[in-house]
């Protein structure tokens, strides 16, 4: 009654192209842009813009990069957080080489630098495929950690070894470095957010996308229907790694303002992401953001649960996140491969035709 | 076709033209064991060519061969006059060649429409940038195939499952997707790898029928392997046949059915 | 005989006894992806959680013990009893086919017709489950481990080299005492899957589960066998790697070292992932040795990758893998 679609006729193939084709999903759509701009930037504090809303924005980004090479073309790749290591790096040499130029410039060149990475460490993807492949990427990821410790014109020859984020201004608001208010932090990840992923869903929709999910499904089908394989990975690897590496600049320099490449982009960064699509959804830009979104909130309830609830300690709390995550995971991937998207999908259609079940 | 390319007119009214495709000595290998020995053979434009043989004979390898994803040891493969050079499939199927397979090779992650829709994918040329920007070119260019989507599947009616994900359709109806798919292509030669495999009196009726209007309305010509003996002489214009990789018959489907080589390896006792 | 070559074969015979060991993880994977395609890195987990659960029981530490603390206000930790290493490891074994009794039942029953990638992720799935679980179980700090192998430098060999090449080369006990397990099980486990019932059922079964179930084997029976003699496999390596290092979390990460040595030696094939095991452990410590000190050290962290994926490049299906032959 609610969710109707009855005599809603959509009379183009314009109309039927849309995003949101039922108004009220439309009306949703538009309510969440309207809090998330007009509302949110005035009520959001440090502890929440750090422990929840940024986090949650960067890796949104970074799902989605990672589900368009994996969840819409079918390269599986661990190489995650290496990718991210060189958005970072790539935005650090950046912003200390040219401090003059806008901080959004560092960060989009960030992705174009990542973007080449990417089609580098993707060719081996025509050869390659499966497991094999995802096993390639670990050469990745272990040879770009590598490269960004050991070679010290990447950290500036700093001492430490660590990269600092300088302060930059966007429109004269300081987003990077400890001047950074949280509104502002906020706003800047949620407009780059927001561009990527009406670019993303307008790639996913076009052509494109049918390249990629035609080499997912069946590559030599897509091949002899006049597919370029090689096109259409490669251009899978360098849009996901253009996202990719955008969500490891904003994860640098506006987020922690710090890292360490050891301990910000290892393995274990790879696996989040990659869990993040799996649960939210192979195949789904809303599955992105659900799946980022669940494992953002995971460790923040749990701790909030157990460690200020009840008392317990910390280390308690981490290991029944890994439990959960972990069970989770086999969960999904038993009842529901296609993760929350399919699950909500279903909601809906189930909630099109309430109260009646037929 | 023009009318000045017009070689024959058949019984029915369809127009045959000169030679589009020929097959000169190919010769096919797979390690020690040879798929195809020699075989030479052509096909008319705007005809209907069946090729058959008993299981193993190489009939599949043969259109693996014309669609570019084998590439024959010994021979060559000429279409419209020139000399094909061994270029990867997706060249090929640029080059106007569509086809159906055996065992379906539909996109089972996707829904029907979007299916047929890859089958206009040598055709959208709108880069990456105006597909991220979309409103403009690429949207322009998206509802113009959409258009020539839509006819193919009124044309072989399945607009009622459009919207569905082709993994939950049934066998008969996957093949006709798959038709859709290379038939969104607009191409010039069609190769259907057992288009009746698995279908009931009804469904290859239907088939046929399908097959027959695509050939006459739009002038595709067509090379099908086919074991049904029946759809393949009331269907073809002529027919190759082949046998543990060589060609055994070679012409009308009467001629054919009479040639005592044919009888003999295939058909043991003639039908109808 | 010069130095840097002398050097150099002490390098080369610790590459090889490191390479034993990975190839001891990687015969665990080949096990289980032989009978089931599926790849199961959850191996890595399994070792240490075989390492931990071994130490508790040699103990007597009381399982869950930070969490009964937690919930209940109490405080106890151990038992009291100290367990011989003998018992520990059959306790220990017992276990391990108990997981892979749930493993079969709760997981891979469900997923029996799925794509070899979502079996991987349930794997992934599993792997952290179990790292949280075995933490959870008996505490996420370092173990010392001792069952009573010889370990320290081999003192006789030391002193052999020292006369003929006038420098001693040191080989632990530790890996000497790995290399001949390691031959021994391989040699077990390639007797077992010819010569007996069950080994063929196994090998029918990794070939096709239709026509092994059409004969009669039980697909279900077959799988929790090759979970257990994965387990078993496991708790090998888990000891081996675990009085080396110490019980601790980085053992899982030898999983991870399991993938090249798989990719070069093939998936399915046992000799394949000792070879595999032998030539990435040689590979990276010489790599090391002579190119490591040029371009910054540590090369041991991505060495194994790269060489793998060269080698997959011009070979995508390993030196002993089954060529992979694609069918329209």
């Amino acid at each position: 009654m609610l969710y109707r679609e009855a005599g809603d006729f959509k009379t183009t193939y314009k109309e039927d192209n849309q995003t949101f084709p039922i108004k009220f999903d439309r009306y949703r759509y538009y309510f969440v842009l309207i809090v998330a701009f007009l509302i949110i930037p005035f009520w959001i504090n440090d502890y929440w813009a750090n422990a929840i809303f940024l986090p949650f924005l960067i890796y949104s980004i970074a799902a989605i990069g990672l589900n368009i090479l994996v969840g819409y073309c079918g390269q599986v790749s661990l190489g995650t957080g290496g990718f991210m290591a060189v958005g970072a790096y790539a935005m650090y040499k950046l912003m200390t080489a040219f401090p003059d130029v806008s901080v959004m410039i560092h960060v989009l060149l960030a992705g174009v630098i990542t973007a080449c990475v990417g089609v580098l460490f993707g060719l081996p993807s025509l050869r390659i495929k499966g497991f094999y492949l995802a096993v390639a990427t670990l050469a990745a990821q272990f040879f770009l950690v590598w490269i960004f410790n050991r070679v010290p014109w990447f950290y500036n020859y700093s001492a430490s070894g660590q990269i600092n984020a300088p302060e930059r201004t966007f429109f004269g608001v300081p987003v990077t470095g400890a001047n950074a208010e949280s509104w502002a932090t906020y706003l800047f990840c949620l407009i780059i957010l927001t561009v990527c992923g009406i670019v993303a869903r307008n790639l996913t929709r076009g052509s494109i996308g049918r390249k990629w999910m035609a080499i997912r499904d069946m590559d030599i089908a897509a091949e002899i229907i006049g597919v370029n394989p090689l096109s259409a990975k490669l251009s899978a690897f360098a849009i996901s790694s253009f996202f990719i590496g955008i969500s490891g600049a904003l994860f640098f320099g506006v987020y922690l303002g710090a890292v360490e490449v050891g301990e910000a982009f290892g393995i274990n960064k790879s696996f989040l992401v990659l869990f993040m699509i799996i649960i939210g959804g192979l195949g789904s830009i809303f599955g992105s953001f659900a799946g980022a979104a669940f494992l953002v909130l995971l460790p923040v309830l749990l701790k909030n649960l157990f460690v200020a609830g009840l008392g317990w300690q910390p280390d308690l709390a981490t290991h029944l996140e890994f439990m959960i995550v972990g069970g989770l995971i086999i969960l999904f991937l038993v009842v529901e491969p296609h993760g929350i998207a399919q699950l909500w999908r279903l909601a809906k259609e189930k909630l099109r035709l309430w109260p009646f079940p037929y | 076709m023009l009318d000045s390319q017009v070689t024959q007119t058949t019984a029915d009214g369809r127009k045959i033209g000169g030679v589009m495709m020929e097959m000169k000595n190919i010769t096919l290998r797979f390690g020690g064991v040879v798929a195809i020995k020699d075989i030479s053979f052509d096909i008319l434009e705007g005809e209907i060519r069946a090729i058959i043989g008993p299981n193993g004979a190489g009939k599949s390898s043969m259109l693996n061969v014309i669609s570019g994803f084998y590439h024959p040891q010994d021979g060559e493969v000429w279409f419209h006059g020139e000399k094909r050079p061994a270029v990867k499939p997706y060249e090929v199927a640029r080059q106007g060649i569509a086809r159906t397979f055996q065992n379906i090779a539909l996109f089972e992650g996707m829904t029907v429409l979007d299916n047929v829709m890859t089958g206009r994918l040598t055709q959208m040329k709108s880069g990456v940038f105006q597909q991220a920007l979309w409103w403009g070119a690429a949207e322009r260019e998206e509802l113009e195939n959409r258009e020539i989507c839509e006819k193919v599947i009124d044309f072989l009616e399945i607009q009622s499952i459009r919207k569905t994900p082709v993994a939950r359709l049934p066998y008969g109806l996957k093949k006709r997707v798959e038709l859709a798919r290379a038939l969104a292509s607009e191409p010039k030669l069609l190769l259907l790898d057992e288009p009746m495999a698995g279908m009931n009196v009804e469904e290859k009726e239907d088939m046929s029928r399908f097959i027959l209007d695509v050939n006459d309305e739009f002038g595709t010509t067509i090379a099908l392997i086919e074991h049904d003996m029946g759809v393949v002489m009331d269907l073809s214009d002529r027919v190759v046949v082949m046998d543990y990789g060589r060609k055994i018959g070679d012409g009308t489907p009467d001629e054919v059915r009479n040639n005592q080589d044919v009888i003999d390896a295939y058909l043991g006792v003639s039908h109808d | 005989m010069p130095e840097q070559l002398i050097f150099g074969m002490e390098v080369f015979l610790n590459g090889l006894m490191a390479g034993v060991l990975y190839a001891l993880v990687a015969l665990g994977f080949v096990l289980i992806y032989k009978a089931s395609g599926i790849f199961n890195y959850a191996q890595g987990v399994m070792a240490l959680f075989s390492a931990m659960t071994l130490v508790g029981m040699m103990n007597g530490q009381v399982p869950f013990s930070h969490l009964i603390n937690a919930v209940f206000g109490t405080d106890i930790h151990h038992f009291g009893w100290h367990l011989p290493a003998f018992i520990g490891i059959l306790l220990t074994m017992a276990i391990m086919v108990l997981l892979a009794w749930l493993v079969q039942k709760i997981i891979f029953k469900h997923l029996v017709n799925q794509e070899p990638i979502i079996l991987f992720m349930a794997t992934i799935g599993l792997a952290y489950f179990m790292e949280g679980f075995g933490d959870l179980m008996w505490g996420g700090e370092i173990k010392k481990l001792d069952v009573g192998i010889p370990q320290g430098i081999n003192l006789w060999i030391d002193e052999a080299t020292y006369n003929i090449f006038n420098y001693g080369f040191f080989i632990d006990n530790l890996d000497i005492f790995a290399t001949i397990v390691a031959a021994i099980l391989v040699l077990a486990l390639v007797a077992f899957s010819q010569y007996t019932k069950q080994g063929r059922a196994m090998r029918a079964v990794a070939d096709d589960h239709q026509a092994a179930l059409s004969v009669g084997v039980s697909l279900n029976f077959i799988w929790v066998m090759v979970w257990s003699l994965a387990g078993f496999v496991a708790l090998v390596a888990g000891i081996m790697w675990g009085t080396k290092s110490g019980v601790q979390f980085s053992l899982s990460l030898i999983a991870l070292k399991a993938l090249p040595v798989l990719m070069l030696g093939g998936f399915t094939s046992i000799p394949g992932a000792i070879v595999g095991g032998l030539i990435i452990g040689v590979g990276e410590k010489m790599f090391e040795f002579l190119v490591g000190p040029m371009i910054g050290g540590a090369t041991e962290n991505w060495f194994a990758y790269v060489l793998a994926l060269l080698f997959l490049v011009f070979r995508p299906q390993g030196l002993f893998g089954e060529k992979i032959i694609e069918r329209v």
